[in-house]
């Protein structure tokens, strides 16, 4: 295979606009504890460069995009733009969101000059300039609408316009294109890239974070690989594919299937730990329904995969974003019933009996893993047995697991927990009371 | 208009009830000493100044019906006036609780308490003070009226706003930050306009329950001393007095036509266009729609007055104010700080409770406390059978029409007018009927009390009815749920978060109600029925300022000990557990 993936020579300081160097963060817990989100991360971003950030959700991605804007400070470590350190919102940088952020008392028009006001610039020419961003975008006639009126691909167009308008000279994009669905996504990174490639907006380049790998592959010049916990670049790679990409090209999808590769590969260190955050009973367990791990391990062992799936294929099938798909295939794999390398999803010999048998079989099943696999759940089941009523509320979990993890994190885990003892009929919560027993109503 | 969705479309939890936790903390006790400390500090201060009282001299009210257009004017410009106010202190006191986590320490246990406390009781040494402050003149007659009001208002709309601004969007906040806008344009850009549902919503409500301040503020009598401003308040203390019954028809019509205007020409209006302020991405359905604002909205006018306005407010916002904080707050707030503050507050909690005590102990016996708080109880019980009666009676009538989309479009207005409505203007008409029959005061004065309030359970449960969701009817009708079940398991508990809403709201204004309710005249007879609220009055009557502290801060004892042990609970239950989005 020829895959065009090489280490990036290292920058010289001087050509480059953004360099984060040595940084690290750390996530204080309410309850004490710390969390290390980013682990000394080193970033150069050069003139005339599209740079992605790829790395699956809670990777720190984010949080970094936020401490070059100035928005967070990092624990430690230093950015520079244009030599100058940051210390507060940066005036060189601009930058997209997520949820595209628009105010909606605003119309179109004055939510793009929100930046130029702030300026101080005077009415006039703000809206001369603005006319101008919308004009650019392909905004035109929508200046008086408000957002709630407009479709997801029209407000992120604002959101773009905004960001433009104030001339930076990096524009900052977290995730820009996730909330939209994939036809309009598509219109609009192509819209964008034309804008790029014609040299038709005055940035010199732009930093993007994304989870999704053919995004990164289509757009980026370089990508930079993120780990999850703690957030450390894997891997600098260069993506010489020439624009406009073909996602059909084999080049292009030898380079999908080797990043896939490389965000699934097991850490040689520590080999199953570190699927999720933290260990033991303390560990951060995703909200993944039983019905929707009994339906992929279905869809698996079905023709045409017959027990054996690539992953992106399998997301590109069932039109799953593919973070979502690696977050349900990781609990498969946390539970022993798939192992995920290379890309690749494989059920193993349990998942493949799971698949076979009936619903009380299936739940026996299922329960045996949980109980071996998640060592919440068996600390739960344990404090039950000990008991004399068999009763306990869930507060003494909740309260050992926020010594831990964050208090979000701690209500999602116990979340995931309850389900899944609900399914395998491992110990019943009522929600009322707020307490675990053994007791289900008759 | 479709008004159950004015109801239903912004309902913030009353009291701040969603956002505080149950337990107390330790700043609700020492804000409470504080506050109760502040009152009896007014109490003796207003006993100081009495002497300028008696020497106002004021054009005498007249019950001639050519004077009752003037009177309705000047009634409602005493409302705006406070409302002005309001909102001023609302702007200025929960932005300081918002950003400054030492003044939020104190302001948001004093704003809740200060909701619970009766309004009318401060009356007599506002007076007294306001008096003081512009001897001899009518404005500090003028200044306690609107005090009163504004004190009937500025609670609920600061609390709306604190918590309006505690819970902005984490994405608006950072893009804020990220096009570093200006603390003065992130307050007129995203601040306020993320808070002004919730602070409308709020401020329409506050208007519509204090016509009743409005009324009862307008004749104060202090010691020997009567205070009549001119308005509908003071024509019906006249018309009682001289034993007028056509005079009283003409306030009830009088009031009735301010209203109406009031709900018509501002209510909804505003309602209609606070509705562009709605936090959601996607356009709703069903807006709140107002003839008023259509009309106003299409003709020119509304250039011609939003022009200088918008002008105005696009210039302010530019305004650069010199930055007095580091863009990058280190969010590590000092310790030492924390406790230093902590120590202030509790000392003089300590002074407060230290001059509480000595104030009792010289002006008042220990048996008064008893005494009150044995009142307090009477009036307790009077409240909670009130509201179980008016419950028994509206929840079944206001779930049948809002049930009946035809008839909850008809009835829900007048259900808000109703509300609105100053129920002590109806008083006279009820006192000529007990005194007619000589029925006992003690039991027939008591309905009065909730004969303004009642039509909040009765509003809040038609919106609830009417948003019960069509599937789950279908779904009782095609299992065929008997009547008692449907009840228990479908409707009731489909209602009940608007239910306590509204009996929440009602509990509160009866409270309130009680000081006049208690007391009622009819020329030279009077009826009185044993309560906290007929000694709060009666010792009000008597410029017994002690004492009106005392029935006050009693009173303010059993409210938020009320609110806390029944409402709060259950509020957070239904919250919790029947909200049907």
């Amino acid at each position: 295979m020829d895959v065009q993936v090489k280490a990036a020579a290292p920058v010289a300081a001087a050509d480059a606009i953004v360099r984060v160097e040595g940084l690290s963060h750390i996530y204080r817990k309410p309850g004490g504890g710390d969390l290390l989100v980013l682990d000394n991360i080193n970033l150069a971003l050069k003139d005339n460069e599209i740079v992605s950030l790829l790395g699956r959700s809670g990777c720190g991605k984010s949080t970094l995009l936020r401490i070059i804007a100035g928005l967070t400070p990092p624990t430690s470590g230093s950015v520079t733009i244009d030599g100058e350190p940051v210390n507060g919102p940066a005036s060189q940088v601009a930058m997209v969101f997520q949820s595209f952020a628009l105010f909606p008392w605003l119309t179109v028009l004055e939510n793009v000059e929100i930046g130029l006001e702030a300026q101080g610039i005077s009415p006039h020419g703000r809206h001369k300039r603005a006319l101008a961003a919308i004009d650019l975008i392909g905004l035109d006639g929508y200046e008086s609408a408000f957002p709630k009126e407009m479709s997801g691909g029209m407000r992120q167009r604002v959101g773009f316009a905004r960001a433009l308008v104030v001339h930076p000279e990096v524009l900052l994009m977290d995730e820009p294109f996730s909330a939209l669905d994939v036809l309009t996504a598509e219109t609009l990174r192509t819209d964008l890239l034309d804008l790029w490639n014609e040299r038709r907006m005055a940035i010199s380049a732009i930093l993007m974070v994304t989870h999704n790998i053919e995004e990164a592959v289509l757009m980026s010049d370089r990508i930079l690989v993120f780990s999850s916990n703690p957030g450390r670049v894997l891997a600098d790679i260069k993506v010489e594919l020439p624009q406009p990409r073909n996602r059909l090209d084999p080049r292009f999808r030898a380079l999908v299937d080797s990043i896939y590769a490389r965000m699934t590969a097991k850490p040689d260190d520590k080999p199953r730990e570190g699927l999720f955050p933290g260990t033991g009973i303390s560990m951060e367990l995703p909200q993944v329904s039983p019905n929707l791990l009994a339906g992929l391990m279905e869809t698996i062992a079905a023709e045409p995969y017959s027990g054996h799936a690539d992953l992106p294929a399998l997301a590109t099938s069932l039109q799953m974003e593919s973070d979502d798909l690696l977050h349900i295939a990781e609990t498969l794999q946390l539970l022993r019933f798939a192992e995920l390398a290379e890309g690749d999803i494989r059920l193993t010999e349990a998942g493949v009996r799971f698949v076979k048998e009936d619903m009380d079989e299936r739940k026996k099943l299922f329960a045996r893993h949980v109980l071996a696999h998640v060592p919440l759940v068996g600390h739960i089941k344990r404090v039950l047995d000990e008991r004399a009523t068999h009763r306990a509320p869930s507060s003494r979990f909740r309260n050992e697991l926020e010594d831990q993890m964050s208090k979000k994190s701690a209500q999602s885990t116990l979340r995931a927990v309850i389900s899944w003892a609900r399914y395998g009929e491992i110990f019943a919560y009522d929600e009322d009371r707020g307490v675990f027993s053994f007791e289900n109503p008759n | 208009m479709s008004s159950e969705t004015v109801a239903s479309v912004v309902r913030p939890s009353p009291l701040g009830l969603g956002e505080r936790g149950l337990l107390p903390n330790v700043y609700d006790l020492v804000v409470f000493i504080l506050i109760a400390g502040a009152l009896f500090a007014l109490a003796h201060g207003a006993h100081e100044m009495r002497a300028p009282l008696a020497t106002l001299d004021m054009a005498p009210v007249t019950l001639d019906p050519g004077k009752l257009p003037e009177y309705a004017l000047r009634t409602t410009l005493r409302m705006f006036a406070a409302i002005v106010a309001s909102l001023l202190f609302t702007f200025v006191v929960a932005t300081l609780a918002a950003k400054n986590r030492k003044a939020e320490l104190v302001i948001v246990p004093a704003l809740d308490i200060l909701q619970s406390v009766p309004v009318l009781g401060f009356l007599t040494f506002t007076v007294a003070f306001f008096m003081g402050l512009f001897p001899g003149s009518e404005l500090g007659a003028e200044c306690a009226a609107i005090f009163a009001i504004f004190t009937a208002q500025a609670w609920n709309m600061a609390f709306s706003f604190y918590q309006s601004l505690r819970t902005i969007p984490s994405d608006l906040d950072e893009v804020s930050r990220h096009f570093r806008l200006s603390p003065w344009l992130r307050f007129w850009r995203l601040e306020v306009p993320f808070a002004a549902p919730g602070l409308i919503w709020n401020t329409m409500m506050s208007m519509s329950g204090s016509w009743f301040f409005v009324v009862a503020s307008e004749a104060i009598t202090v010691g020997d001393t009567t205070v009549k401003l001119p308005g509908i308040g003071a024509w019906l203390a006249l018309a009682i007095d001289r034993k007028d019954i056509w005079a009283v028809v003409l306030a009830v019509a009088a009031m009735a036509i301010v209203i109406l205007a009031y709900d018509q020409l501002l209510f909804r209006p505003i309602v209609a266009w606070a509705d562009k302020f709605r936090f959601e991405q996607t356009a709703s359905q069903e807006r709140p729609r107002s003839w008023v604002y259509e009309l106003v909205r299409r003709g020119r006018l509304i250039h011609w007055v939003f022009a200088p306005i918008e002008w105005t407010t696009a210039r302010l916002a530019i305004i650069r104010l010199p930055r007095l904080a580091p863009r990058l707050l280190p969010k590590r707030a000092g310790k030492t700080g924390d406790m230093l503050w902590l120590a202030f507050v509790l000392l003089s909690a300590a002074y407060a409770l230290w001059y509480i005590f000595d104030y009792v102990r010289s002006e008042l016996g220990f048996d008064d406390i008893a005494q009150a708080f044995g009142l307090g109880f009477l009036t307790l019980i009077r409240v909670a059978v009130l509201i179980a009666l008016a419950s028994a009676i509206w929840v079944p009538i206001g779930v049948w029409i809002g049930l009946r989309p035809w008839a909850a479009e008809r009835v829900q207005p007048i259900a808000q007018f109703l509300a609105a409505f100053p129920a002590n203007v109806l008083f006279p008409i009820a006192v000529v009927g007990i005194v007619a029959f000589s029925l006992d005061p003690n039991i027939w004065l008591s309905p009065l009390m909730v004969l303004g309030t009642q039509w909040y359970i009765l509003f809040n449960v038609i919106a609830g009815a009417s948003a019960f969701p069509t599937d789950l009817r279908e779904a009782s009708t095609l299992y065929r749920l008997r009547s008692w079940q449907w009840w228990r398991q479908a409707i009731l508990p489909g209602i009940l978060p608007y239910y306590v809403t509204g009996a929440l709201t009602a509990s509160g204004g009866s409270w309130n109600a009680s000081i006049v309710a208690e007391v009622a005249s009819w020329g030279d007879t009077k009826l009185k029925a044993a309560g906290l609220g007929a000694y709060i009055a009666q010792a009000t009557e008597d410029g017994d300022y002690p004492r009106v502290v005392l029935g006050i801060a009693v009173m303010s004892i059993l409210v938020v000990t009320f609110n806390r042990l029944l409402w709060r609970p259950l509020y957070r239950l239904t919250e919790r557990r029947f909200r049907l989005d």
